[in-house]
């Protein structure tokens, strides 16, 4: 489909900028429980998959999401370069493999069970599975897009009351109780400008 | 290296580079050239953080057909190295461990059992005895 470059490439850009604009709050989010680094490591991660997107975006989407994975864990940097980039290698496998028809809920579950696993989480964690699951559960109850945005953003600060049981906010124990966890809010603030563009560039 | 090596190789990965290659040379110290080591530390631009190719050059520098135990400190150490083992690819992959130990204590440890030719689940063994 002749639309596709078009999309990878707005897609790119528009999680750069994202995260480009938050970076500081995401680092800020990040002293508070972790060691601060988190909007800088994902600013790297980002660049870096930006630099290569011309190449990206003449790729079919699976090995484009694929890519993009790859090019996550080799550049972020801290742990969450093997999450991300976990989820997208999983899901551009996926995508690959159920290119005839396959429901995108489905592949999307099947990406963030990865994840869970490649942490050793599970939600309620305090991490961004507690993001990745409610709204691979509003597209599954195929919500409006602005509503997916809504549910992610929604979703993050609900990790603000949890106890941290995996990463480096977990020495802290009850500490980490009041602070919303950098890698949910990375992951809705991403999850609101995909859905923003899709909503104003229907792929359809 | 055009010899074999029998001795478990050992790889430390820290957030520091200077920290990985200061238990390094702490290893090196007790166990000379016996035992195939290598570090990996910071991320890719040698700022705090892990970097799984950097891990994964690591483990194939410190290879051994004995297997390879790995050190971690914290968090993303840990699971950029399990990404490492995965870009490592089978049948080697199997042949890697990452220890639940304390890094230096059980870095040393580890090289010194290793230096006797143990196998790797005792060097993992030994080393994974220091954890409470």
């Amino acid at each position: 489909m002749h639309t596709e470059p078009l999309l990878i490439a707005g897609l790119i850009e528009v999680c750069r900028a994202t995260i480009a604009a938050n970076s500081e709050h995401l680092c800020a989010l990040d002293r508070a429980i972790g060691d601060g680094d988190h909007g800088t490591n994902m600013q790297r991660g980002c660049e870096a998959v930006s630099a290569e997107e011309a190449n990206l975006s003449s790729l079919p989407l699976p090995d484009a999401v694929e890519k993009i994975g790859l090019t996550l864990v080799m550049n972020i940097g801290g742990a969450a370069g093997p999450l991300y980039g976990t989820l997208l290698m999983e899901m551009g496998r996926e995508l690959r493999a159920e290119e005839s028809g396959g429901a995108f809920p489905i592949i999307l579950k099947r990406a963030i069970d990865a994840v869970a696993r490649r942490g050793r989480a599970t939600a309620g964690d305090k991490t961004l599975l507690d993001v990745l699951y409610p709204v691979q559960d509003a597209l599954a109850h195929r919500s409006r897009l602005s509503d997916i945005a809504r549910r992610a953003e929604l979703s993050a600060n609900d990790t603000a009351p949890m106890k941290a049981m995996r990463g480096r906010a977990a020495y802290l124990g009850d500490r980490s109780i009041g602070h919303v966890d950098p890698g949910a809010s990375s992951c809705a603030l991403l999850t609101m400008a995909i859905c923003r563009y899709l909503e104003e560039n229907r792929p359809e | 290296m055009t010899t074999t090596t029998v001795n478990v190789g050992i790889v430390i990965v820290s957030h520091s580079p200077l920290v990985a290659r200061g238990i390094a040379d702490m290893v090196r110290q007790m166990v000379g050239d016996s035992v195939p080591l290598a570090w990996s530390g910071g991320n890719v631009h040698g700022e705090l953080g892990t970097d799984a190719t950097g891990i994964l050059r690591a483990i194939e520098s410190a290879w051994s057909e004995a297997g390879v135990a790995v050190f971690v400190d914290l968090g993303g150490a840990e699971t950029n190295s399990e990404m490492a083992i995965e870009m490592l690819g089978s049948p080697r992959s199997a042949r890697v461990s990452i220890c639940n130990a304390p890094l230096v204590e059980g870095a040393v440890m580890a090289a010194a059992e290793a230096s006797g030719g143990a196998s790797l689940s005792k060097v993992v063994a030994t080393a994974e005895e220091l954890s409470p």
